[in-house]
């Protein structure tokens, strides 16, 4: 089987289509007959990935490749980057702003679900220029 | 406990899904942050929640969770209605407050899906 790859251009103005991206994926994953336990993990980093676009960085581009092994996220942004990455991983550290928590967001917890969810993760991160976040979740 | 049940312990009013409510509810989780219902909610089945906007939904959906109640007698607008059908969850809305409703589902024998072992 060649990977499968999958490409989404995330609206930043758009709150409320925040998360087509990832209910694609995963309508695409179980397609494929993924396991559920991996269909979850992937739609809860990816989810929370795609929100955090949409809340922090004005939305970006999304890659997912499906191999046998596993699936490989990629969330780019032209955001205004991540200033101190190690508070951000901190669970209940949030800068979302008062109107994004009445949206239901903004609890500090997007990185570390998107963390806890992922078997590896990479956060690249410049300030004003963008931050790129590559997940990798494994096959069971 | 079914979908069915939770409308008759919360008086719900079914807002779409009809279809869903003979379907087996394990565990329920009550909150008004997403992202909480994301990290901390294992084996799921019912959301309830105060808050009304898409990402409910998504989130819900995100979680493969079978319903959603809305307390305090909130209720979802069509687009969500509709997005709520498409991803195949039931939609109810209770006159209980959050703790109530929580409540009445903890009395008749539902847990969370994150207790401490």
């Amino acid at each position: 089987m060649s990977n499968i790859r999958l490409h989404y251009d995330i609206d930043g103005d758009d709150f409320t289509r925040a998360g087509e991206a990832s209910a694609a994926v995963k309508k695409h994953l179980r397609q494929l007959g993924v396991s559920p336990n991996v269909i979850r993990k992937v739609a809860i980093a990816l989810y929370e990935g795609e929100i955090n676009m949409v809340i922090h960085a004005h939305g970006g581009v999304i890659d997912v490749e499906i191999s046998p092994e596993g699936v490989e996220l990629v969330l780019a942004d032209q955001g205004p980057g991540i200033p101190d990455i190690a508070k951000a991983m901190q669970e209940g550290w949030s800068t979302a702003p008062d109107e994004v928590r009445s949206l239901g967001f903004g609890a500090g917890m997007g990185l570390p679900n998107m963390k806890k969810n992922s078997d590896d993760m990479k956060v690249e991160t410049t300030l004003g220029v963008g931050t790129t976040v590559t997940m990798r979740v494994n096959m069971d | 406990m079914t979908v069915n049940d939770i409308k008759q312990i919360l008086d719900c009013e079914v807002i779409t899904g009809e279809p869903y409510l003979s379907q087996e509810v394990h565990t329920a989780c009550g909150s008004d942050m997403m992202s909480d219902v994301l990290a901390y909610v294992k084996e799921q089945a019912v959301l309830l929640t105060g808050l009304v906007n898409p990402q409910v939904i998504r989130t819900a959906d995100m979680m493969d969770m079978l319903c959603i109640v809305f307390v305090r007698s909130k209720r979802p607008d069509e687009d969500m209605i509709k997005l709520a059908d498409a991803r195949g969850i039931a939609l109810m809305t209770t006159s209980h407050r959050m703790f109530t409703a929580c409540g009445l589902l903890w009395e008749n024998g539902l847990r969370g899906g994150s207790e401490v072992k």
